[in-house]
């Protein structure tokens, strides 16, 4: 195991050269001047114009600018944007909103989803089921913006519940896009528990569980469950970094000034290294969180050895 | 994510299924006759085969022409003659929510098969010859799959001067394929060692000959329950992108895009948002049917 660990710590490395290296190619070694941009009609005067360029490193070759950024990064400086604001403090405005968001559509999708898929799946056929079958059916089927303006015109404006828009009522405000966002993983977590469950429910060892005379809840609670939440909880822990990347959809919705704002911001103002972060940050989160879930996975199953 | 998990421990399948029962109950033939009958595989199917002949003819759909607009009628509510109303350019609503058929499969159709193509062919050249070559497709794989399928297409959308339906198709695909390699080459892998494999190489068959013949028939089919639902999976994105204002453009007609319009004029006109809404719902709703009919089929642990 802790061979593996290591191993698994080591080849995240090169992932992550990888991936922040394919974004800042795309950003920088494409044509169009950032730094003429910045002068509008007018244009830049020659000496303030070599200075911007010497000052980003544009003259660079590539992966010469690449290197610079990334001994930088090392240092846990991300940079300036083109208007002089550090890149970091850009960041350190939108991730905090980004990770409420996240946090609301993550407790949504896991006590929902766990809740509805073991009440479906104690009962295969019943009433219930059949709802949480048919609803989990639909949420996977309407793509998340649709179900993000359905859900802004009739809980937020015909119906007044919740805030249609913006952060300005603190977390109530964070609900709605919230479970938005986590809509479509709490149909299948919901549909993940409820299959896991009722398999295990017929397993061998639930039904000596049951022949020792051990009550129902402890049967399902103990026994059934535990093994059942598996596949859950790894599910669970690679969302994290799907919900992130995808918060940039529902923020756009409902005016939410998280990384997703920042990131449209920075492309349309061409400031390559604010989108460099942004989606460095991203991709960090997002293969972290899948190094977790192949970790949490040997920890939980210990049918699962790792040499 | 949930096909990655269920791929990956679908095991060696097929060879004792098929082999037990005679040609006559090949894995496919069995499938077949299941699905056959299940209405979980004929409907969507069906809703599929009338998708499809929307984005060949649009024009057995209606008569009306799309970019026949005119402002006097811009936003004009369902009627008898003009069942969906005008969009705000004052437009047939119905014609373009019939043509935007054709974007979206299209956008799915290519992506999907480039994918495919990608994924059979290097997951098949990682999982049977392994060794270096493996470990270099696996550290590629690794690297575009930890960037996130919006994200990349976004960043790399922006910086593109145009964004035309192949432009599309070619972002999604740079940074969608990883999933499936893994699937494929899992698969591979599996099947590597088998008995028939081995006899086939006695034989004196030649890689490509056992890669063709037997390891991709008893490889493929959980590739082909992937594709089906990544296909619905490429149209959400599309539309997303297109909805965000980085993926298709106008003059384009896209569900996407005209989710776009629809959500400046939602209070007013609600219509807007829901028929092409209802649309590309239906139409991902199918691939996904399609794709959960097929694994129950195709997965003989599961008959």
């Amino acid at each position: 195991m802790g061979r593996y660990v290591i191993r698994r710590l080591l080849q995240v490395i090169p992932v992550l050269l990888g991936a922040t290296f394919l974004i800042f190619a795309l950003q920088f070694a494409l044509p169009g001047d950032p730094i003429r941009a910045l002068g509008g009609d007018r244009g830049l005067s020659p000496t303030v114009y070599a200075t911007l360029v010497e000052r980003y490193n544009l003259s660079d070759p590539l992966h010469v600018q690449y290197g610079k950024y990334l001994l930088n990064l090392l240092r846990g400086d991300f940079g300036e944007s083109f208007r002089g604001r550090d890149v970091s403090r850009i960041m350190a405005d939108a991730f905090p909103v980004t990770l409420r968001l996240t946090a609301v559509a993550f407790t949504a999708e896991a006590v929902i989803g766990i809740l509805a898929g073991v009440l479906a799946g104690l009962r295969r056929g019943s009433f219930l089921d059949n709802l949480v079958l048919v609803s989990t059916t639909a949420v996977i089927a309407i793509p998340v913006f649709v179900l993000g303006l359905v859900a802004q015109l009739v809980i937020g404006v015909e119906l007044g519940w919740l805030p249609v828009a913006g952060i300005r009522d603190g977390w109530v405000s964070y609900l709605l896009p919230g479970i938005v966002l986590g809509a479509l993983s709490l149909a299948y977590v919901a549909r993940l528990t409820r299959t896991s469950l009722a398999e295990n429910l017929r397993a061998d060892y639930v039904r000596t569980a049951t022949a020792k005379g051990l009550p129902r809840r402890r049967v399902v609670g103990r026994h059934a469950l535990r093994n059942s939440l598996i596949p859950v909880v790894t599910f669970l822990g690679f969302d994290i970094g799907t919900l992130m990347a995808g918060a940039i959809i529902t923020e756009g919705i409902f005016n939410i000034p998280g990384v997703g704002g920042q990131l449209f911001l920075a492309i349309r103002q061409q400031e390559g290294f604010v989108v460099v972060g942004i989606a460095t940050a991203l991709v960090l989160v997002y293969v972290l969180a899948n190094l977790l879930v192949d970790l949490l996975y040997a920890v939980l199953d210990p049918r699962i050895r790792y040499d | 994510m949930t096909e990655d998990f269920t791929a990956q421990t679908t095991g060696p399948p097929e060879q004792a299924a098929g082999a037990a029962e005679g040609e006559s109950a090949s894995l496919w033939a069995d499938a077949w006759r299941e699905l056959r009958r299940s209405p979980f595989f004929v409907v969507p199917a069906l809703l599929i085969l009338v998708l499809t002949v929307m984005a060949i003819w649009p024009q057995l759909f209606t008569n009306a022409d799309p970019r026949d607009c005119d402002l006097a009628r811009s936003v004009l509510r369902p009627s008898r003659e003009h069942w969906f109303g005008f969009d705000l350019q004052g437009c047939d609503y119905y014609a373009r929510v019939i043509y935007g058929a054709r974007t979206s499969i299209t956008v799915g159709l290519l992506v999907t098969t480039g994918t495919v193509i990608i994924a059979v062919t290097f997951g098949s050249i990682a999982g049977y010859y392994g060794g270096v070559i493996d470990t270099i497709l696996a550290r590629i794989t690794d690297i575009v799959f930890g960037i996130p399928l919006i994200l990349g297409a976004i960043v790399m959308l922006t910086v593109l001067p145009r964004r035309g339906v192949g432009e599309l198709a070619l972002v999604l695909m740079v940074f969608s394929w990883p999933p499936m390699l893994r699937i494929m080459r899992s698969q591979v892998l599996s099947v590597r060692s088998a008995d028939y494999v081995q006899a086939a190489r006695a034989l004196g068959a030649g890689d490509l000959r056992i890669l063709r013949r037997h390891i991709l028939p008893n490889a493929i089919a959980p590739v082909i329950t992937y594709a089906t639902v990544f296909f619905g999976v490429i149209i959400v994105t599309e539309a997303a992108l297109s909805f965000l204002g980085v993926g298709l453009q106008l003059p384009a007609i896209s569900w996407g895009l005209m989710i776009s319009v629809a959500q400046v004029r939602i209070l007013r006109v609600p219509h807007l948002l829901a028929f092409p809404g209802l649309f590309l719902s239906v139409t991902v709703f199918a691939f996904m049917m399609l794709g959960d009919a097929l694994r129950d089929a195709l997965d003989p642990r599961l008959r």
